[in-house]
């Protein structure tokens, strides 16, 4: 395997000292520290906007440095390109994979490197065998010649490992990669990257869970507004200690849903029916109260509140909102009715991304705004300075392009556009995902709040402890149907996740 | 704990722009547009003999009417992501519809009212192959320029129809009285404030925006992307087939090749006016100087007695500078910036 000097070489694979990056006069990051050792998994933590990913990027040779200090086997390096970071051996696995889909696994494996027989022809059989060796390797299977496209998240993620592994990459970076995973997918992660950091890499891995970052590293790195905190070993930290040090304050209350007054049938699915995604899906959510759509990923959580609010069509079924029953396949008519719907995706489906501030926060009102049928900059303004402040965006201008904020505040802008329509009822899907404990917390306290002003809230959370902590109900899904109903004092994880992963007649 | 969202009570605020409005209104792709052509007729006016008469002008005017009214829509369409290749082919077909109903007896006003009907019902057929079948249009629209222009040319053979009442023909090439300005382009003043209002005041322009930005997001916000690109596609066939009718009435001649490769110089004009070719960027402006551009050049240069092939060069090497242009811009400060980084920290390191 690494046969050169790494191996027998002490001391640290990487080390980034005072390292610090400005765009204009934006400070991304201010005094970034942090040292990879071999045989070893390293969690960088931090709340978004900390500088990790500006962290992750230098490393990588995106973004070159401003000043500090960037050594790599003991040398210092200036990575200008990313080729240059990969040549080195630094391999980092982002949380959306950039494989290319029409290819098979073994091509985008091997992709620019076939090896070649006489007269340039690709080796397809020694591609393919090393493919299977390096799944061997890892102990995973993956199907070599299936094209990635139909490939799951988790099994594009191992794709891309296989490609670093023969690469030979000492360094692997992992940025949020359990993000879109399942439980079960996320062990199976796990395991991986156990097996490679026995084998003397170094690992880095960047997650807004700690329950993961204490199964699964060593040592953590803590970041917050751009610079380095604390590097503690993980038996000699807990939970408390580092969310003090990533937000500077105590976070008394991740979960604070307040008792609300539950009220009338604000929206009710009737026999809902996809064929093949989902099947005679039948609630209600009451307002003033938050239901939770519970179970794994791609269990047709998302798929089921798509089709209710309109955005994707539905063979059967009704869904019926104060009344009256939406139109299928309609957004605008579920919006008429006081329907909102904060996607999974922010970048795609969320926001607009290279729009401003202000017209992401009017696209879903810029009907009522209009005045005899017009609308300008000094309407869309007026509302979006209200909502943008009411949540408390962290941007200077209203016309900031929402494709430069971070994660936590792009999903305010986005929250921020659906709360301008004034809903009664309001679906959420991950609210949480890829954003920081401190917005965590205000997104939170946020849905206790709106339920208590009498909206009738249904989220969607793959993570459990949000979903227990937040719900007056829970709903679990398996396999597009819903195999559980609990009430909040009900619903122990045990009983969730059996339900979450069992049909419905075993669970009955 | 009390809650810090929804209170006015730590309220920020924000500045309604990044930077002041002269900023914004100078530093646009319109603005270097316009400063070009400004340029060109000022370095035409110096140099070539009768540039500056106002017959040219009024020339000019005539000429570019029918690229200018096309592109009005073909702007907004563009706008969403989707392109028309077939204007000006509905150009022919409502020429030949326009000289064919007339011979048929019908009065002049009603045959070009059903000519542009025809070119709604043009425009209705792109826009219903590419939202309700799912086709790109790129390719329906290659399609049904072919199919137009054989509609046009089949109706009429090779003849053509020139039978047309004169009171007509003079409205389409008069002047305004006391200004070499054609009276068309008060017709175009009218069009070019309309679709400039739809654009850029309307929901329905916000929403065209947000489609050609990202399709599903908007989607996702309640933008109805189907219905708004079928109704720019009849908008686009049905101001494609009004060019049709004062196309007749400027030539005097109904003819089925009518037109014949226009879509090319409305669409290269569009580009060349800031609206970018993958959606969701530019403004009305921007293409109105892009056809004025390549008008004034075309002109100055056909009056310095140069000949057209010379002259499509130039227009074509124009628009792959004008294309190309942003994207060196982009790449030249980015090189400079990873330079001065690179100097900086070899100075501090």
């Amino acid at each position: 395997m690494t046969d050169s000097s790494a191996a027998s070489r002490s001391g640290p694979t990487l080390v980034l000292d005072k390292v610090a990056k400005s765009f204009g006069q934006v400070v991304a990051l201010k005094s970034g520290s942090l040292e990879l050792e071999n045989g070893s998994i390293h969690a960088l933590i931090g709340e978004n906007g900390a500088g990790k990913s500006t962290i992750v990027k230098i490393i990588a040779g995106l973004y070159q440095r401003d000043s500090g200090r960037f050594e790599y086997l003991g040398e210092p390096v200036d990575f200008t390109t990313t080729a240059q970071s990969k040549d080195a051996g630094i391999a980092v696995i982002y949380q959306e994979p950039t494989l290319f889909p029409d290819l098979s696994v073994t091509e985008n494996i091997f992709m620019g490197r076939q090896p070649t027989l006489s007269m340039g022809r690709i080796d397809r059989k020694a591609m393919r065998e090393e493919t299977e060796r390096l799944f061997e390797q890892l102990g995973v299977r993956v199907d070599p010649d299936h094209p990635t496209r139909g490939l799951s998240i988790a099994d594009q993620q191992l794709v891309e490992i296989a490609k670093a592994i023969s690469l030979d990459a000492r360094v692997l970076i992992m940025d949020e990669p359990t993000a879109a995973l399942s439980g079960v997918e996320v062990e199976r992660l796990f395991a991986v990257a156990r097996g490679l950091r026995d084998e003397g890499r170094a690992l880095m891995f960047i997650s807004h869970r700690f329950d993961e970052v204490f199964a699964l590293c060593d040592t953590v790195t803590v970041m917050r507004d751009g610079e380095y905190i604390a590097t503690s070993a993980i038996a000699e930290t807990s939970v408390d200690a580092l969310v003090r040090q990533m937000v500077g304050r105590d976070v008394t209350n991740m979960f604070p849903k307040e008792v609300a007054e539950i009220g009338e049938v604000a929206m009710s699915v009737e026999g809902l029916t996809r064929t093949g995604v989902f099947h005679d899906v039948s609630f209600e959510v009451r307002s003033g109260e938050i239901l939770a759509l519970a179970g794994l990923v791609g269990a047709g959580r998302s798929e089921i509140v798509r089709a209710a609010f309109g955005v994707d069509p539905y063979d059967e079924g009704t869904v019926t909102v104060a009344g009256a029953r939406l139109r299928p396949g309609d957004p605008s008519a579920a919006m008429a009715h006081g329907v909102a719907l904060i996607p999974e995706d922010r970048r795609k489906q969320g926001a607009v991304l290279e729009s401003g501030i202000a017209r992401n926060i009017t696209l879903a009102t810029r009907g009522r705004l209009a005045r005899g049928g017009l609308i300008w900059n000094a309407l869309e303004n007026d509302s979006a300075q209200e909502w943008a402040s009411r949540l408390e965006v962290k941007a200077t201008a209203l016309d900031t392009l929402a494709g430069t904020l971070s994660g936590g505040n792009q999903q305010k802008v986005v929250i921020a556009k659906w709360l301008a329509t004034e809903p009664r009822v309001l679906i959420v899907d991950e609210p949480t995902r890829g954003i920081d404990v401190g917005t965590k917390a205000e997104v939170h306290r946020l849905l206790s709040d709106l339920a208590g002003q009498g909206l009738a809230i249904i989220t969607i959370s793959s993570e459990l402890p949000e979903v227990l902590g937040m719900a007056d109900r829970v709903l679990v899904v398996h396999e597009g149907r819903i195999t559980g109903e609990f009430s909040r004092e009900e619903a122990t994880p045990e009983a969730v996740m059996h339900a979450a992963t069992h049909k419905l007649e075993d669970v009955r | 704990m009390t809650s810090t969202i929804l209170t006015s009570s730590q309220a920020r605020s924000y500045a309604e722009f990044q930077q002041p409005l002269w900023r914004r209104m100078l530093f646009t792709r319109e603005m270097a547009v316009y400063a070009a052509l400004v340029a060109v007729m000022l370095v035409a006016s110096l140099t070539v003999k009768n540039f500056a008469a106002p017959i040219t002008a009024t020339y000019l005017l005539l000429d570019v009417a029918a690229i200018l009214l096309m592109a009005l829509p073909m702007t907004l369409v563009i706008t969403t992501g989707e392109i028309d290749l077939s204007v000006a082919s509905v150009v022919g077909l409502s020429s030949v519809l326009t000289g064919v109903l007339y011979e048929a007896g019908l009065p002049f006003a009603l045959a070009a009212l059903l000519a542009i009907a025809a070119g709604a019902v043009a425009g209705s057929i792109n826009g219903l192959l590419v939202t309700k079948v799912g086709l790109p249009s790129l390719a329906v629209t290659i399609g049904t320029l072919a199919l137009f222009r054989g509609l046009a040319v089949g109706l009429l053979g090779t003849t053509a129809i020139t039978s047309f009442p004169q009171e007509w023909r003079d409205l389409a090439t008069s002047k305004i009285p006391g200004t070499p300005i054609p009276s068309v382009m008060i017709l175009f003043g009218v069009l070019a404030v309309a679709f400039a209002v739809l654009l850029h005041f309307t929901p329905f322009g916000r929403g065209i925006y947000a489609i050609g930005q990202s399709k599903e997001a908007a989607h996702f916000s309640g933008v109805r992307v189907e219905r708004t690109k079928l109704i720019l596609f009849i908008l686009s066939g049905a101001v494609a087939a009004l060019a049709g009718v004062y196309y007749t009435l400027r030539y005097g001649s109904a003819r089925g090749d009518n037109a014949m490769g226009l879509e090319l110089g409305v669409i290269a004009a569009v580009l060349l006016g800031g609206v970018s070719i993958f959606g969701g960027r530019g403004a009305l402006h921007g293409p109105i100087a892009g056809v004025l551009l390549i008008g004034v050049m075309a002109s100055a240069l056909r009056l310095a007695n140069i000949t057209s092939d010379v002259i499509n060069v130039i227009t074509g090497t124009l628009l792959i500078l004008s294309v190309v242009s942003p994207s060196v811009l982009a790449w030249n400060s980015s090189r400079r910036a990873r330079a001065r980084a690179r100097k900086e920290g070899s100075a501090s390191g």
